[in-house]
């Protein structure tokens, strides 16, 4: 058998216990439906927005998760080239994957909401247009890791781009914001003072979200676990043979 | 031998190798004018809207046109494993990116300032402002533009499908470059005064720190084998 590199052997750290995500998953479950009674039962419908507003609680959460997951993508990257260790490297390509799952659900479900309260789908204002860049720059490091065969290489270079995407964004969101104050604004954001049980549902809506985003992660992980142990037991078969 | 000089005679290997065959240039220029010329099908060339986009469309046609010589930077010396001997040279491997930088800095330019008076005439476009300002906007665009393609195009060159690989992460990552250059473009050449717009120089000088130094620490990471 071949001698393998430590970047590639699964790591023991890599597989979470089955117990540890049973409860979590109970958590996230009662949340979550927690979360969608407030939001379709407890909030009032907003004054002048009315029922489309409820949207509202799953964008703005699902953008969190976004930003969560990159957040998680940028030190796990960092983590990975310092370490080499190959379970920082199976965090970072989780939690990206799930981090463009919730971006393509921020880019979903806003222009639904725009086009009811602003009467169009789409406008160029600086955190639309960043969120869609964000989504772009994600599917490129999904890209990266699809098109680098070696996985110690995949690894190598995704984590340099994810380094790289996450110092961009910001770059990104204010040459934008620049941008936007030359050309006419078409709509601005009004300041949202937000009802007291809009708040609360809010809140619930933020932790479920957040509990939800471990939980996938957590799932996520144990697949990239199970397909580390799946290639070396493909590989013993090889060598036996 | 100093840093620089390193640099330099690594740029300058590139731009011997190319100014022998003109291979790179000529398709890099000819595609840049076909862009702009496709362009002109895309809306009517004679109208007077294209005053307010011509800033725009150019940098479309040369950005474009520089993914043609981005992805050759690197792939070119996959052949024969030109780039292990580079590796193997006694020069800190970011010499080896600061030299491919400025290799295709230059072929970029050198379309650019060959391509921009082209597509003044065919336009009937009227430039005013400052030529100094101009020139400044297209070294510190196109900069910006190569510092991070070089660094991406020795990502992809080590992949399946890397040509079609590059533009795809690349373009996501320079859209404050194109917002800089379109803005600061239309700026000089619409005339406006300098406060107008300075702003988009500062994005530009900026980014191109930025994105110099990060590749300068992330470089070791791509060459290694």
């Amino acid at each position: 058998m071949p001698q393998q590199k430590p970047a590639t052997r699964p790591s023991a750290g890599l597989r979470p216990g089955r117990g540890g995500l049973g409860s979590i998953a109970v958590i996230t479950f009662i949340l979550i439906a927690v979360a969608q009674y407030m939001i379709f039962m407890y909030v009032p419908d907003d004054a002048t927005l009315g029922l489309i507003q409820r949207i509202f609680y799953f964008h703005v959460a699902s953008a969190w998760n976004a930003l969560l997951a990159f957040g998680v993508v940028f030190v796990a990257s960092i983590l990975y080239l310092a370490k080499g260790e190959r379970r920082y490297d199976a965090l970072a390509y989780s939690s990206a994957e799930i981090g463009v799952l919730f971006t393509s659900l921020v880019l979903i479900t806003g222009p639904i909401w725009g086009k009811i309260s602003w009467n169009q789908w789409w406008t160029w204002d600086p955190r639309l247009t960043t969120t869609l860049i964000l989504w772009f720059i994600y599917v490129a490091y999904l890209l990266i890791r699809m098109a680098a065969d070696e996985p110690e290489k995949r690894a190598r270079f995704a984590a340099v781009f994810g380094i790289l995407g996450f110092i961009d964004v910001p770059i990104v969101f204010f040459s934008i914001r620049w941008w936007r104050t030359i050309h006419p604004v078409v709509i601005s954001w009004q300041g949202a003072a937000m009802e007291k049980s809009m708040l609360q549902t809010m809140i619930v809506s933020f932790v479920a979200f957040s509990f939800l985003f471990v939980y996938l992660l957590i799932n996520r992980l144990r697949v990239e676990a199970m397909q580390d142990e799946v290639a070396q037991l493909k590989e013993r078969l090889q060598g036996t043979r | 031998m100093s840093f620089l000089r390193k640099v330099g005679l690594l740029a300058w290997k590139d731009l011997r190798a190319e100014f022998r065959t003109k291979e790179m240039i000529s398709a890099m220029l000819i595609f840049a004018l076909l862009v702009i010329v496709i362009f002109a099908f895309a809306f009517d060339p004679s109208r007077d809207e294209v005053r307010s986009i011509f800033g725009g469309l150019i940098w479309v046609a040369f950005f474009f046109a520089g993914i043609l010589g981005l992805n050759r930077s690197f792939a070119n010396e996959r052949l024969n494993d030109a780039l292990h001997g580079l590796m193997l040279s006694p020069v800190d491997h970011s010499a080896i990116y600061f030299g491919k930088l400025l290799g295709t800095w230059a072929f970029m330019t050198i379309v650019e300032v060959i391509a921009l008076p082209v597509f003044i005439v065919i336009y009937n476009y009227a430039p005013s402002g400052s030529w100094l300002l101009a020139i400044a906007v297209i070294l510190l665009a196109t900069l910006g533009f190569v510092a991070i393609g070089t660094f991406l195009a020795a990502l992809t060159a080590n992949t399946k499908a890397s040509e079609v690989l590059l533009p795809v992460i690349l373009f996501p990552i320079i859209i404050p470059v194109v917002i800089g250059a379109v803005e600061a473009t239309r700026g000089v050449f619409g005339g406006l005064p300098l406060d107008d717009f300075v702003t988009w120089f500062k994005v530009l000088a900026v980014y191109d720190a930025i994105f110099i130094a990060v590749p300068f620490l992330l470089f070791e990471y791509l060459l290694e084998v």
